[in-house]
């Protein structure tokens, strides 16, 4: 039964392929978000550039505004509860969430363990920054992975890194002989069983997003030829000039990702992107939260 | 024979593979341009079909398809694609091709928690695995529009002519008896 349950979740996130999930604040932005094609939302009180500025201790979103995005859209809604913060998640599948985010864009609630996500029936997402973080989280019961990236900055180098780290590591899997695969276990702290489906498949077991500093639909296009099966764009449309339209680009980038015609076309005039940035002026990185 | 998939969106290299398995050539539809490629048939696949309709319309695809599923384009859609198809969703004011007699509803099992699978039973074919993900059921068909399964009472799977469509999802299970099922109403056997 628990099995069946991975294996349905994984199915929602095969579902979501070839789509941009949006982070939204209000009800008003969630509707924005449908209406410019997004697959699903992120409801969350405050989006990651924004917790950046604040800075502080920062938390699951109110269930109450929750549930005013669920009740203002048809599309999946997804959430973030803090890593190891079970509690949270409990609370987050008790108003029947469509996606749970253990997100390293809050704060971590236990610098340790992460959530057992086997435990629970609502789905999870993970970040990960390499294959052996994403087959670690796999193995904790994530059915979706995405890249850490670097959440809030508009700057996509981290994400490009973790996706290139992934796949390259996926690659060297991919190409091992069999007697290899044991201490390539052993190497990247993950169950033999993962590490064989890696080898055999040269694709991670479950569906794997980009996020983390998409503010383009150049950026989302690129991390769609570097492998991504979809993208997350957090703080990329709500903090730029025109969401609307920036919104639609990005969705259409990324189903034509390897059309440079259709990207110029896509990139014209779409107003002030957000400022963004760099990863060398942040104080604070949140990808190197929970490995 | 030569099908389309429609891969704007969603679950649509799950398709793919399962026509490969089958031996049947496939090629994506992204833009207009696609259409060039001469196909007999072509499947919408599972993902959100607001999206999907959406993408079809601003990438000048929604008119076209829309002529040759009229003029007997054999078509088959799974979940999202029910939906694209549907007459009428009574719990959505958005129609898209609105080809076949059927009202459909959305979501109508409710959220993620409400997913699931099963085995039942589809008329010419017998029992197959059935994997449903947020999924639609249709509530009615009408005029030659025809049940094919039902899974507790609700009608799931029907056919109008050269449309199938399905509330679940084939393309998530081994069994190939329902693309084989469409791949024969292409052929017209």
């Amino acid at each position: 039964m628990e099995n069946k349950r991975f294996e349905l979740n994984k199915n929602l996130a095969q579902m979501l392929k070839g789509g941009v999930i949006m982070d939204v604040t209000t009800p008003e932005q969630a509707r924005i978000a449908e209406a410019a094609g997004a697959c699903a939302v992120m409801a969350l009180e405050r989006i990651p550039a924004d917790i950046r500025a604040a800075g502080g201790v920062s938390r699951m979103s109110d269930p109450k505004m929750i549930k005013g995005i669920q009740d203002a859209v048809s599309i999946p809604v997804m959430a973030k509860c803090r890593i190891g913060h079970f509690v949270e998640a409990q609370i987050l599948q008790a108003i029947e969430i469509d996606y749970i985010d253990e997100s390293e864009v809050l704060s971590p609630a236990d610098d340790k363990y992460h959530i057992d996500k086997t435990a629970f029936d609502v789905p999870f997402v993970c970040g990960a920054k390499d294959l052996g973080e994403a087959l670690r989280r796999i193995n904790e019961g994530a059915s979706m992975i995405r890249t850490k990236g670097e959440p809030g900055t508009g700057d996509v180098v981290q994400a490009v890194r973790h996706m290139r780290m992934m796949q390259s590591e996926i690659r060297r899997i991919g190409s091992m002989s069999e007697d290899e695969l044991f201490d390539a276990a052993k190497q990247l702290q993950v169950p033999y069983d993962l590490v064989l489906y890696v080898h055999e498949n040269k694709k991670l077991p479950v569906v794997n997003f980009a996020a983390g500093g998409v503010a383009t639909p150049a950026d989302a296009a690129l991390m769609m030829q570097l492998g991504a099966e979809g993208v997350f764009v957090g703080s990329g449309i709500f903090k730029s000039g025109n969401p609307e339209k920036r919104a639609a680009a990005i969705v259409k980038a990324v189903t034509n990702f390897t059309d440079a015609k259709m990207l110029a076309e896509l990139s014209e005039d779409l107003g002030e992107a957000m400022v963004g940035i760099n990863e060398q002026e942040i104080q604070l990185l949140m990808a190197e939260r929970g490995k | 024979m030569r099908i389309a998939v429609l891969a704007l969106q969603g679950a649509f290299i799950e398709h793919e593979k399962m026509l490969a398995r089958l031996g049947i050539p496939s090629f994506e539809i992204r833009q207009r341009r696609d259409l060039d490629t001469p196909f007999d048939g072509l499947i919408i696949p599972g993902g959100e079909s607001t999206v999907q309709g959406k993408l079809m319309r601003e990438l000048a695809l929604f008119d076209p398809l829309k002529d040759r599923i009229e003029k007997g384009l054999p078509v088959f859609g799974t979940c999202a694609g029910l939906l694209l198809l549907a007459k009428k969703i009574d719990n959505d004011t958005r129609v898209h091709f609105a080809t076949m007699d059927i009202v459909a509803r959305r979501n109508a099992y409710g959220r993620q928690l409400g997913s699931f699978s099963t085995e039942g039973e589809f008329r010419g074919i017998g029992v197959i695995p059935m994997t449903f993900i947020r999924a639609p059921y249709i509530e009615s068909v009408s005029g030659s529009a025809e049940v094919l399964a039902r899974v507790d009472g609700k009608i799931v799977a029907a056919r109008q002519g050269n449309q199938l469509v399905t509330a679940f999802h084939p393309e998530l299970n081994h069994d190939l008896s329902v693309h084989t099922y469409f791949a024969n109403m292409i052929s017209g056997q």
